[in-house]
């Protein structure tokens, strides 16, 4: 740590008052070091991205996010990453954390192992900008070919356009996509060819596919029988394990196959 | 202010046109169906060859020339060479898709793949239908006992 901790005394990252059982009988927050080793990449400078390690004070209340603003706050400004609404809603900071793809707002430091290094790189299969940020123009690009939005034909209604809660529990799991990538960066068929439209595409068609009001399904199951649509998936379960809104992506996947086949027969 | 701009790294980023073949989800039902197909013939071909009857001690020419002359095991023997060679094609092609980065190696791979396939195929389809045991005209001395027997 950088900063001078003889005169100042050093602010807690966040004052809750958690129970004893929590906090530990004085009722302060427990801190401890932690080393994290950073993949940084300078587009000006580098061929190819390398390991930086930084050590830091932290709280047992704080995040993988908290300890990448300390680094980037205190100790080194150059680093950089996305994030916006930094509680998990934006999708803005997926990363690859201890070799796992995960929101780095979502990620508390006391359920990784603090004792050892912890590694936070960019996700995987896109191309690389700077540091922890990437490309996701590809990734959202396959997002945009599935039409993800509600298409219908006739004259709108005056009133909402019903449906039953049955109608819309087909396709509640995949309404929760935040567009993080985690899961399209984790898919191993993604990392080795690009055009594969990814688990995160296939999520948001199969939210209007199965969305009873919607009248656009035959084009995106016809889009994903492409020779890069769902057949490309290997079902290893990486996407529905990466998932920071623990949306089962894989069946979600194998009911757009379904799908695919009943309308082929 | 300089005026050199920075090129932009790594754009140009292009998806192939859709194909709007339906040759990959045939080629995923197949694999399906195969595999069901191919476990009932394999363990089939198991049970009748190495447990029915004497068992393992019956194998020998003899009794391959006793099941080929039968057009049953004929047609079994065909489908079963038929869908696991397609089957195992089918699965290195996925292989090679998922793992050779390089078109040129893809391809490459590919046509090594197909090749020895279609050998494979030809040849054992080949030998299915035009075995016979005793050919005639051969010397006497090289045929099984049980061709001069008829």
């Amino acid at each position: 740590m950088s900063t001078d901790t003889s005169t100042e005394t050093p602010e807690p990252a966040s004052k809750i008052d958690l129970p004893d059982h929590v906090a530990g009988d004085s009722g302060s927050i427990p801190s401890f070091d932690c080393t994290f080793q950073i993949a940084r990449f300078d587009p000006e400078q580098d061929e190819e991205a390398h390991w930086e390690e930084y050590k830091v004070t932290m709280y047992g209340t704080d995040r993988v996010l908290d300890a990448l603003h300390k680094i980037k706050w205190e100790e080194d400004g150059s680093l950089s990453f996305r994030r916006s609404c930094a509680h998990g809603v934006c999708g803005s900071d997926a990363m690859r954390i201890n070799g796992r793809n995960r929101l780095a707002c979502k990620t508390l430091l006391k359920d990784l192992d603090t004792s050892k290094t912890i590694t936070v790189e960019a996700i995987k299969g896109l191309p690389l900008e700077k540091d922890l940020i990437v490309d996701m123009e590809p990734f959202f690009q396959s997002y945009r070919e599935v039409m993800p939005f509600l298409i219908t034909s006739g004259h709108e209604p005056t009133r909402e356009r019903l449906q039953s809660a049955e109608q819309r529990e087909a396709f509640d799991d995949t309404t929760k996509c935040i567009l993080c990538a985690a899961c399209t960066s984790s898919c191993p068929v993604f990392w080795t060819d690009g055009q594969y439209f990814g688990p995160a595409a296939i999520v948001n068609a199969h939210r209007f596919i199965f969305d009873s009001r919607d009248e656009g399904g035959d084009m995106r199951l016809e889009i994903l029988n492409d020779k890069e649509g769902v057949w490309r998936c290997r079902t290893t379960f990486n996407c529905t394990e990466a998932c920071p809104r623990g949306i089962e992506i894989t069946k979600a996947i194998a009911e757009v196959k379904q799908a695919v086949l009943q309308r082929a027969f | 202010m300089s005026t050199t701009s920075i090129p932009a790294p790594r754009t140009g980023y292009s998806r192939h046109k859709s194909t709007r073949s339906k040759f990959e989800m045939f080629a995923w039902l197949f694999m399906r169906i195969s595999g069901v197909v191919l476990v009932i013939l394999i363990f089939g071909h198991l049970f009748v060859n190495l447990w029915a009857g004497e068992g393992v001690q019956a194998i020998d020419f003899g009794f391959v020339a006793g099941k080929w002359a039968s057009p049953f095991w004929q047609i079994w023997d065909l489908l079963m060479l038929w869908l696991a060679m397609l089957h195992g094609t089918n699965g290195l092609r996925t292989i090679i898709m998922d793992y050779a980065e390089k078109p040129g190696t893809r391809m490459a791979l590919q046509m090594i793949l197909y090749i020895a396939s279609v050998i494979v195929i030809v040849l054992g389809t080949l030998v299915i239908f035009t075995f016979d045991p005793c050919p005639a005209g051969a010397d006497p001395a090289l045929l099984a006992s049980f061709c001069s027997a008829a």
